[in-house]
């Protein structure tokens, strides 16, 4: 049986699905059945870059509780993991390890890119030696901004992310399909990374204050 | 139905085979189920054989000499020779006589096999 088939009939309306409930009958599709069993047991990875790893650890310890959604089993292999929670300053030269890693996980997978760091090079944008974003190489889910975010705010971004989860399409989602995928690594050159970023994840954004062509010229 | 089996001879068995069989059930299925369900998406760096940030160097099949192995033993038996010495020193002045002798001919013996080290040549490093 396809999934196809298992979905056909079941698209009812809200109304209808709430009367049902109240019945005690729960309708639903083979979609919201795997995204609901997904969002409920997203695996993070082990991993922590700087600081804000001290933030990731403690939204796991006893008083904030990572476990009431889920997500307490942090997966020591990158073959377990199904979230990358990018917890701290990426440096030019742990670029390539950080995407390296990324690959190794299995589809379908997860970025949360914690701190201003991991979102754009926070406080150390203007250096010569931090990547300003890791979202230039892989495709990040939730960016969860703080310097560094209390743990609470790391149990919302994943509240974030298991809500999108629960509108991911398994016939339309690119994990979902048969193939290869592999995001490019990049290279550390000794004072740059090449290439620069990936253009299928990130483009660099257009300068507002740019002056047209035709009058840069005259 | 179960009523049935327990009058039978063997019924025992019969839960038993069933349990062996749900358990034997319960410990595959996620492993089954996850090989048909999980969607595969396999790529160069997914498929090296080691799961690390860094590109594994050099030939795994390193070969070393097996004077390491004699160090190590030659260490594991001082290391144990301390920890004997050590509590035995602490108490040393309420011990009996022979305590003390006993320690002696551990200690002995330990010097005995230190001096054969010696002479076979493991403690120089060729």
């Amino acid at each position: 049986m396809t999934t196809e088939n298992l979905n056909a009939g079941f698209d009812l309306d809200d109304t209808t699905r709430a009367e049902l409930e109240r019945a005690g009958v729960i309708v639903s599709s083979v979609d919201s059945l795997y995204n609901w069993a997904r969002g409920g047991s997203v695996w993070p990875l082990t991993f922590g870059l700087a600081c804000c790893a001290i933030e990731m650890i403690a939204s796991a310890t006893s008083r904030f509780d990572i476990s009431r959604f889920g997500s307490e089993v942090f997966r020591a292999s990158p073959r377990q993991a199904d979230l990358m929670i990018v917890s701290g300053t990426v440096t030019k030269k742990m670029a390539p390890q950080v995407v390296r890693i990324f690959n190794q996980m299995p589809e379908p997978k997860w970025v949360i890119a914690m701190g201003a760091c991991a979102i754009s090079g926070g406080p150390f944008k203007q250096g010569y030696n931090v990547l300003k974003g890791i979202d230039r190489y892989i495709p990040v889910d939730v960016y969860l901004p703080g310097c560094p975010p209390r743990p609470e705010a790391v149990l919302q971004s994943l509240n974030y992310l298991q809500e999108k989860i629960r509108t991911q399409d398994i016939k339309s989602d690119p994990a979902f399909t048969k193939g290869r995928r592999q995001y490019p690594v990049p290279r550390f050159t000794g004072t740059d990374l090449e290439p620069p970023y990936n253009p299928e994840v990130w483009q660099p954004p257009a300068n507002p204050n740019a002056k047209p062509l035709e009058e840069a010229t005259a | 139905m179960l009523a049935d089996a327990a009058g039978e001879p063997y019924s025992a068995y019969l839960l038993l085979g069933m349990m062996i069989l749900l358990a034997a059930g319960f410990a595959c299925a996620p492993l089954v189920l996850s090989a048909i369900l999980a969607p595969k998406k396999p790529g160069e760096i997914k498929e090296s054989a080691f799961e690390c940030g860094l590109e594994s160097k050099g030939d795994p099949w390193v070969q070393f000499k097996v004077q390491y192995y004699l160090c190590a033993l030659a260490f594991v038996i001082f290391d144990i020779e301390v920890v004997f010495i050590y509590p035995w020193a602490v108490a040393f002045t309420g011990l009996s006589f022979g305590a003390f002798l006993a320690m002696g001919v551990f200690i002995i013996l330990l010097a005995e096999s230190l001096i054969y080290l010696w002479i076979k040549g493991v403690l120089t490093w060729k």
